[in-house]
């Protein structure tokens, strides 16, 4: 009785995943708009398959790629150590792919006449030694220091490359979003932020790092430091319909996507 | 027959809750164990410092649960005037048919989803709160506050006026025949003898605020540093759990201590729940 229920009750729950071709892809909310654009396009092209795609993190992604729970796991960061052993031990071997770039900008309120901050500056604002605008040649007022959630893959990278080691300052304000950066940065007059090129929009200021503009063109050479990759993984290496759908995601139509939801196509 | 199958799904229904709560209590409580004993309870509980994801990470929460009660206190500060004010004057005061005019604007205010409440806090009053006081930042503990303690109203102000309201008519007439006016009445006689029902009240609505997610999320700012004034952007613990816990490694010492946090948080509102029941049973004695 009670051995029938339980496989019962696993038939019902697992029915979705094991009886259907259908495709499911989880993880980072950055690259979530690209995920979801590219599944939409492709099932318009391939009708008889089903993509179903949700956000959740990086984190989660990873775990339920782990957990055989999804067929894709978004990142916005690489996997990490602990993650790749977690997966071996259950029999996954997450396979990487890297998807697309991302830059990050960094941006002050409008009234702000900054014009470009070095790396240097832009550390010792984030780690607590500048802690007014007036030691950088502006108006004298403190600079409220705006910085993603201590898990956000954006935070990872810039704390790899910007703080390099540092501990953000402790009254740093850590946001759980690109958009309520943007927000908090419009509204708040001596603030500085930092956010994905997807999400710039007029009524924020993106500043040069060490004299170079954040742009698509200036990433792809090189000179713009602040950027990442951005990946989707998947166990061993792709098969089938998913292969299909990762090489769709890599072609010219797919990395157009890309461009159109905001970040930087791989070239 | 019809009759005891009846009662076995009902029962079976009632049973069910008190199998989520057990399944809930025990997995927060296995995920969240393991920073205990490999952080050390005093080092997590009291530590200072948050900076989960730097090397070596650093996990205390001391000031997660100090803004988590300072926004609560506040929340109540400003929801307990208005919340018991409001009650007074419906029971009391207000002719029959205003009060049925008022009585759903207030109830209404408690079926605005939280999220609505969180975004007129980030994108109206943070920036207002900014300027009246002149500060570099209006996304702090005293907006957040305000917005809770607006959230909290209609909860103490419908408890209350039921308190109120259950008042024995006895009482207040034999109040009026000594010669008290209303006033009076209200203070000495209604208010005491309907003190435990603003009491709960006020623990609902503590724990209302202090379990709040998105609203601080959106308008508390989140910093980690300890709190020292009303105006600075602090992190309480609902806060580090929902916008930490997605990108996290799950399984890692990270996702161990957030779950740690909903094990303090749980355990603070088990005993806020607590307190009510047994202010509840005494006032029913």
């Amino acid at each position: 009785m009670k051995k029938t229920l339980i496989m019962l009750l696993a038939l019902i729950l697992g029915a979705g995943f094991i009886f259907s071709n259908d495709i499911s892809i989880t993880g980072s909310t950055t690259v979530f708009p690209i995920a979801q654009m590219t599944a939409e396009m492709y099932m318009e092209i391939n009708p008889d398959i089903n993509i179903s795609v949700r956000g959740g993190g990086s984190g989660v992604g990873i775990a339920a790629l782990m957990n055989g729970q999804t067929n894709i796991a978004n990142a916005s960061r690489p996997i990490k150590t602990k993650e790749l052993k977690i997966a071996r031990e259950n029999g996954v071997d997450p396979f990487e792919i890297i998807i697309a770039m991302d830059g990050i900008a960094i941006i002050i309120n409008p009234s702000n006449k900054i014009p470009n901050l070095t790396f240097e500056q832009l550390k010792n604002i984030y780690n607590g030694k500048i802690i007014n605008w007036k030691e950088l040649g502006g108006k004298s007022a403190p600079i409220v220091v705006i910085s993603r959630d201590y898990s956000s893959g954006t935070f990872e990278v810039f704390k790899t490359l910007v703080l390099e080691g540092d501990k953000v300052r402790d009254d740093a304000l850590l946001l759980a979003s690109n958009k309520a950066v943007v927000t908090t940065v419009a509204n708040t007059p001596g603030a500085i932020g930092y956010i994905g090129f997807g999400f710039l929009s007029d009524k924020v200021k993106a500043v040069s790092v060490g004299n170079v503009m954040p742009s698509e063109e200036t990433v792809n050479n090189g000179t713009y430091k602040l950027a990442r990759a951005l990946y989707m993984y998947t166990n061993g290496k792709p098969k089938g319909e998913i292969k299909d759908y990762l090489d769709y995601v890599l072609s010219e139509q797919g990395q157009q996507i890309v461009e159109k939801v905001g970040y930087i196509s791989l070239q | 027959m019809k009759d005891k199958m009846f009662k076995y799904i009902t029962m079976l229904t009632a049973i069910l809750s008190v199998v989520f709560l057990f399944g809930i209590i025990i997995s927060i409580f296995t995920e969240g164990f393991s920073v205990f004993s490999k952080y050390g309870f005093f080092n997590f509980l009291f530590g200072t410092s948050w900076h989960p994801t730097h090397e070596p990470a650093e996990m205390g929460i001391f000031g997660l649960i100090v803004s988590s009660i300072v926004v609560t206190i506040g929340a109540l500060i400003v929801a307990l005037p208005l919340g018991v004010g409001s009650a007074i004057y419906l029971s009391e005061i207000a002719n029959p048919k205003l009060r049925e005019i008022l009585k759903p604007f207030i109830e209404l205010l408690a079926s605005i989803p939280s999220v609505i409440y969180g975004l007129f806090g980030m994108a109206f009053l943070a920036p207002f709160i900014r300027k009246v006081f002149n500060l570099p930042i209006g996304l702090n503990a005293f907006s957040a506050s305000i917005i809770l303690g607006i959230m909290v109203i209609p909860i103490i102000s419908s408890i209350s006026e039921d308190a109120f309201s259950s008042v024995s008519k006895h009482l207040k007439e034999a109040s009026y025949a000594l010669g008290a006016n209303k006033i009076e009445t209200i203070f000495r006689v209604i208010f005491p003898s309907a003190k435990s029902g603003v009491l709960t009240g006020v623990l609902l609505g503590f724990g209302r605020a202090i379990g709040e997610t998105m609203v601080v999320l959106m308008v508390a700012g989140g910093s980690t540093a300890m709190f020292k004034n009303i105006f600075q952007p602090v992190r309480p613990m609902t806060y580090a759990i929902a916008a930490e816990m997605g990108e996290t490694v799950v399984g890692g010492m990270h996702y161990s201590a957030l779950f740690g946090i909903a094990i303090i948080l749980f355990i603070i509102t088990f005993i806020s729940n607590l307190l009510m029941q047994m202010i509840i049973n005494k006032g029913s004695n």
